[in-house]
């Protein structure tokens, strides 16, 4: 093999590969999971020790996407901040905006128009829409069905991703959500576009049944599989679906709602006992849930202006301030500490996926090698926003 | 496999007496199968990664040239980089590399693989792939979409083509096609008649 003609500076050899389990017995083994691994959706790293197929150690290893952004958001000012909160959850932008500049406006103290809230439902119910819809497709690769990432992913996000495009110009990174309001009002016609593709939805969904929820291989390899019991999911912060499935009804939407969610009527679904079947499950039925939003909030689309009087470069008044958001995954939230300037002096970012991720080494333990698959897709994080 | 080796021109079915004979290059043939064929490594990185995933999917497909994503490096030919590459994760992407059979190329996806994008003043991330591994094609854009993807497969069948060069064929044998299966006409019409 010829050799490689472009060699890695010093600076980015550092300690690469450390084994983050110590002792390791006669009959253990130490297995390496990832960084580039297809089922650990992105470059997390677990390190498993195994006691022949049994787990009796797990040990997560992050930092392979640290892009250092709260570091950076001290050098940016607070509008070019939306586009880096874009980045860190990357399958639900617009939740990401929106967590953002609800802090920058409790501090602003900006009034937001009617219509510009309903929009914001709008767009980060449909992402939430979109963000299951990766979920569904990419944990029925992990089980082993591919079908249903053709349906999900390919075929009916694409159209969620049509409707964004339309709007706002952008696949995936909106930068939507402004400070204020939203960038752009709807194009003409946009929320009939929307109610159309809920309504090609509703047979969908069955079709989604049919393909992955009733499917009975997937059920023998979820069912009472990974179990995260409601004491645990409380005790180790967990939020979101992962939350609801273990059986505790909070939703952040519905028990202490922002924006407009007040407007409208949904249900928050909950599981039984919180294996991989029912985190799968309550995602499923929050497709359903997130479409009824979507659906009363375009029947009833207030008219008047998307922007509220914000001038376009603010500085909020000193002070700090935390808001939250119940994004696709669980609380995201955002701290933000102002000096008075243009710049924040400090943006700390709660990401959901990384709380969730302390579940793993609770869950993983005394389960058998297949099933560490199931559990990581289960627990759906992204690695963008757990290394930030 | 006829139709599709006739309508590049470069391999051409001559009558000859007493049978047919195929004329092309190895080099020509084993390009052609390369191109054709192209594996990545089932490895994202980022928010590109979706797109990544959205370009393997129903409506972009990728099937369709070849390109099937494979999830170990010593079964790819192209390792496509798809997002910001952190210090921590540079060394781990050259060992992927160093693990891939050659020839091997490299696709850089995005503006954070390219020169560090939205993070370029940031000190965890490495400002461009490049720095780590030898890149052959770089796409723009943050994210590129599925489309830009595609181009950069295309431009990297091209340049895996050896004898096309900007669009026109520049094969080069010592003599034309035809005079060389004139010869070969000719000598078999000898070794007929002798």
């Amino acid at each position: 093999m010829a050799p490689n003609p472009i060699r890695p500076s010093a600076v980015l050899q550092g300690p690469v590969f450390e084994t983050k389990i110590e002792q390791v017995g006669d009959h253990e083994m130490l297995l390496n999971l990832g960084p580039q691994h297809p089922s650990t959706h992105g470059v997390l790293r677990v390190v498993l020790k195994l006691d022949g197929e049994v787990i009796t150690e797990a040990v997560p290893d992050m930092g392979y996407l640290h892009r250092g952004v709260e570091k950076l958001a001290e050098h940016r000012t607070y509008p070019m901040n939306i586009v880096l909160s874009d980045r860190n959850d990357y399958l639900s932008a617009m939740n990401n905006n929106w967590a953002f500049c609800l802090a920058v406006e409790k501090l602003l103290k900006v009034e937001i128009p009617l219509r510009a809230e309903y929009l914001r439902v709008i767009v980060g119910e449909l992402n939430r829409v979109a963000s299951h819809m990766v979920f569904y497709g990419t944990f029925g690769i992990d089980i082993g069905a591919f079908t249903p990432f053709l349906h999900a992913f390919g075929r009916d996000r694409e159209e969620i991703l049509d409707l964004f495009e339309e709007m706002c110009g952008a696949r995936i990174t909106y930068n939507y959500i402004r400070v204020g309001g939203v960038m752009l009002d709807a194009p003409e016609g946009w929320t009939h576009r929307v109610l159309q593709f809920v309504e090609r939805m509703k047979p969908r969904l069955v079709e989604y049944d049919k393909l992955l929820t009733k499917n009975p291989i997937f059920i023998d390899r979820t069912i009472g599989v990974g179990l995260l019991s409601a004491e645990q999911a409380v005790d180790l912060g967990v939020t979101g679906p992962i939350l609801r499935a273990s059986g505790v009804s909070l939703d952040l939407r519905r028990d202490h709602p922002y924006g407009a969610y007040n407007d409208f009527q949904f249900d928050v679904p909950l599981g039984k006992q919180g294996d991989c079947y029912d985190r799968f499950l309550v995602r499923r039925l929050e497709i359903t849930e997130s479409l009824k939003i979507v659906e009363q909030a375009c029947r009833k689309f207030p008219d008047g202006p998307v922007m509220g009087k914000v001038l376009k470069m603010y500085r909020p008044p000193a002070g700090e301030v935390y808001a939250q958001v119940d994004g696709p995954r669980g609380w995201l939230g955002s701290y933000i500490v102002s000096d008075g300037t243009e710049k924040p002096y400090r943006h700390h970012i709660r990401p959901p996926s990384f709380i969730n991720l302390q579940a793993l080494s609770e869950i993983v333990k005394g389960w058998k090698m297949a099933d560490v698959v199931a559990i990581l897709g289960s627990l759906d994080f992204v690695l963008g926003e757990v290394d930030r | 496999m006829k139709s599709a080796l006739d309508s590049l021109q470069l391999l051409r079915r001559h009558k000859v007496v007493g049978g047919e004979l195929v004329l092309t290059s190895v080099d020509f043939f084993v390009d052609w199968a390369r191109k054709s064929s192209i594996w990545p490594l089932t490895f994202g990185l980022a928010c590109c990664a979706i797109e990544m995933m959205a370009a393997y999917a129903s409506r972009y497909d990728f099937d369709r040239l070849g390109v099937f994503p494979r999830p170990t490096p010593r079964q790819a030919d192209l390792l496509i980089i798809s997002g910001t590459v952190v210090k921590k994760m540079a060394p781990a992407i050259e060992t992927l590399y160093n693990q891939m059979p050659e020839p091997r190329f490299v696709i850089s996806m995005g503006a954070c693989s390219n020169c560090g994008g939205p993070y370029y003043d940031s000190y965890s991330v490495c400002k461009g792939i490049d720095k780590v591994i030898p890149v052959d094609i770089y796409i723009p854009g943050c994210p590129p979409r599925p489309e830009a993807l595609q181009t950069a497969v295309f431009a990297l069948q091209k340049k895996i083509d050896r004898y096309w060069d900007a669009g026109k064929r520049v094969a080069n044998p010592s003599k034309p096609t035809n005079e060389v299966l004139k010869e070969i006409n000719v000598a078999a019409l000898k070794a007929r008649d002798a």
